[in-house]
């Protein structure tokens, strides 16, 4: 059951990595395209991309009335896969710029995950083995980014980034970059995963087999790293991967307020942030990114949960009747 | 006891430096622009600017600068505070008082926040323990995806889409299409606004809640001290709500507290922005946008604030609740 959900992410990923194969092949087209003026064949049917809009007379009645412009709504498949999920304001292919999208939602969303769970994976590991002074360190650094209201620091760090990017201390990040995404969301998540590690780590810290390591000379990164980690693995990896599916969201959530992935750059988030204005007349633009987010965060939630029930043995525990 | 609060307290204001400090260093460290030419306008010159910058303390070192904002932030927590405007804190770009604006935001936030976590906690428990007690049948498993569903929704997006399918201008008119009406001026509306908001908002938690609820419940149900009841031959359903429920609700409390904590603090910023509520959230993405650093700092402080102090409550809660655990 769970694995396949993780074939589904699986292919969600494969179609946004084959993006570019995509839109050259099969929509013809590139995601920042402009095919405002283009006519498509539908079912045999010429139709106008972005229709003119404009005023004309009714015949019968004589009356002047207004047209309003239309964008080209999904074509499915009946347009030989150009405009397969629509066009958008700018004539530019739906279906390309939420496969390119998906793109960066998807580097923003694993990258901060690998970044968020190596760093809480490391600090959980220095405060569990050293215990005392280190120890009482890393819990402070945790409590004050969990002190803060997450999404608001996130959006601040977001938009303080996005308008000059980052120049400090020899690293050079552009302000369009995703870096600053994947940062800040690694960041302001890192002791959702670095706190229960932690007290995991310190109770394994008292067990005989990190006692036999140390009274056989084991140095401290091997105890940390060959004795205890392996220990802490599957809580790592069920972690990793609910992590990715909250980073996604959050992704969205800041692109959405304008501080995440940058315009042109296409990203789910800012896809439905510029789509919402047309809600009414092309629900499209919407509806198509918004559930590419719930398909793959959801993927990636039930695998998860299956991971942990495979992992841990306590969550298979059943109601005796 | 009594240590313990002064403590915590103690520990309380500490955090609420540093988060304030880590704010205004973001905002030294990653500047954007200089704020004397913003407030000046596009028709200043340089005189104007310079002016600006005397009167504002932009010239000053960044801590003295930082200990003014401070000071002024408490400033305006006075009620009978101030003669001068520049002794309050103010924003950059329309100079309003901040702390008038965010108690203006306050209500609907309150509203907001309040309404959406008795929703929340209330389907989240009853989901939870639905779950829990047909373990393993098709029920849970349908339950479960719906939950898992629930949580996997960007919180805009959902509000987006209820606004357009189910709100006035939309495709069904069930719903005023955003906007908040105050409590004291027709509970009637303030109440048909909100409740497209309060699910919304609630959704996301209902789905984890239940989640938790059903793990809680599957975990204390194999524990020793249930079975000795069932042992003792006391009512099933006894043994249910006395014993599992409550014990199964602690992890509960934790969670409720610090996630009330959050929404009330400015983490509803999504829902009320989509819904054009005016809450503090609202206000804080404004200011945002702006690039205003006084009213950032009143938001994040305000919102830090609820957070440590709900960490406070629920940590009394929590040893209320559990004997085992008592503060030390």
């Amino acid at each position: 059951m769970a694995l396949a959900f993780l074939v589904i992410f699986v292919v969600i990923v494969a179609a946004c990595a084959l993006a570019p194969v995509y839109a050259e092949r099969i929509a013809e087209t590139t995601p920042n395209a402009n095919h405002v003026t283009d006519k498509v064949r539908v079912s045999g049917e010429l139709r106008d991309v972005i229709s003119a809009g404009g005023t004309y007379t009714d015949p019968t009645t004589g009356e002047l009335r207004v047209r309003a412009v239309t964008i080209l709504g999904p074509t499915w498949w009946h347009a030989g896969g150009k405009f397969v999920l629509g066009a958008d304001q700018n004539g530019r292919d739906v279906a390309v710029r939420l496969l390119y999208g998906g793109i960066n939602s998807l580097k923003v969303g694993i990258g901060s995950a690998i970044i968020c769970t190596f760093i809480a994976v490391v600090l959980a590991l220095l405060a569990g083995y050293f215990r005392g002074s280190v120890d009482w360190v890393i819990t402070r650094f945790f409590d004050l980014i969990w002190a803060f209201p997450v999404i608001l620091l996130a959006i601040a760090l977001g938009s303080a980034l996005a308008i000059n990017g980052f120049h400090h201390f020899g690293i050079d990040i552009e302000a369009g970059s995703l870096w600053i995404p994947t940062i800040v969301i690694s960041y302001v998540l890192i002791p959702y995963i670095g706190r229960p590690l932690r007290g995991q780590i310190l109770s394994l810290r008292e067990k005989e087999f990190v006692e036999a390591a140390v009274a056989q000379g084991a140095s401290a990164p091997r105890i940390m790293f060959s004795e205890i980690l392996p220990n802490v693995a599957s809580s790592v990896l069920v972690f990793f991967t609910l992590i990715i599916a909250n980073n996604i969201l959050a992704e969205a959530a800041l692109s959405f307020l304008g501080a995440g992935v940058q315009p042109p750059n296409p990203s789910w988030g800012t896809l439905i942030a510029t789509g919402q204005t047309r809600i009414t007349t092309a629900p499209w633009l919407t509806l198509a990114p918004g559930l590419a987010i719930v398909m793959t965060v959801l993927a990636l939630n039930i695998f998860g949960d299956g991971l942990r029930d495979a992992l841990d043995p306590r969550a298979k525990v059943r109601i005796e009747h | 006891m009594a240590t313990f609060i002064a403590r915590r307290i103690i520990g309380m204001v500490l955090v609420l430096i540093v988060v304030s400090f880590f704010v205004f260093l973001i905002f030294i460290v990653v500047p954007g622009g200089d704020p004397a030419v913003r407030i000046a306008g596009r028709t200043a010159n340089d005189q104007n600017i310079e002016n600006i910058r005397r009167t504002w303390g932009f010239d000053e070192p960044f801590y003295v600068q930082y200990v003014e904002m401070m000071k002024k932030a408490g400033n305006g927590l006075r009620p009978d505070c101030c003669e001068e405007q520049q002794s309050e804190l103010r924003s950059q770009t329309n100079q309003l008082n901040v702390v008038d604006q965010i108690k203006a935001g306050l209500p609907a936030t309150l509203s907001l926040s309040i309404g959406a976590a008795m929703i929340w906690l209330f389907f989240g428990v009853m989901v939870g323990i639905i779950a829990a007690v047909r373990a393993g049948q098709w029920s849970d498993r349908l339950i479960t995806l719906v939950a898992l569903i629930g949580i996997s929704m960007p919180v805009f997006w959902l509000g987006i889409i209820a606004r357009y399918y189910l709100a006035e201008g939309g495709l069904v008119t069930l719903f005023p299409d955003g906007g908040y009406v105050p409590l004291t001026e027709d509970p009637v509306q303030w109440f048909w606004h909100l409740l497209l908001p309060w699910f919304v908002l609630a959704v996301l938690f209902i789905g984890f809640y239940g989640r938790v609820m059903r793990g809680n419940i599957l975990d204390t149900i194999n524990e020793d001290f249930v079975r000795t009841a069932r042992a003792k031959g006391l009512n099933p359903r006894r043994v249910m709500i006395k014993h599992v429920l409550r014990n199964s609700l602690i992890p509960i409390v934790t969670l409720f507290g610090l996630d009330f904590a959050a929404v009330l603090g400015g983490g509803a910023i999504l829902t009320e922005t989509v819904f054009d509520l005016h809450g503090v959230g609202q206000y804080a993405a404004q200011s945002i946008r702006n690039f205003d650093l006084p009213p950032i700092m009143g938001v994040t402080l305000y919102g830090a604030f609820f957070i440590v102090l709900f960490n406070g409550i629920v940590d009394f809660l929590y040893a209320y609740l559990d004997p085992r655990i008592r503060p030390t």
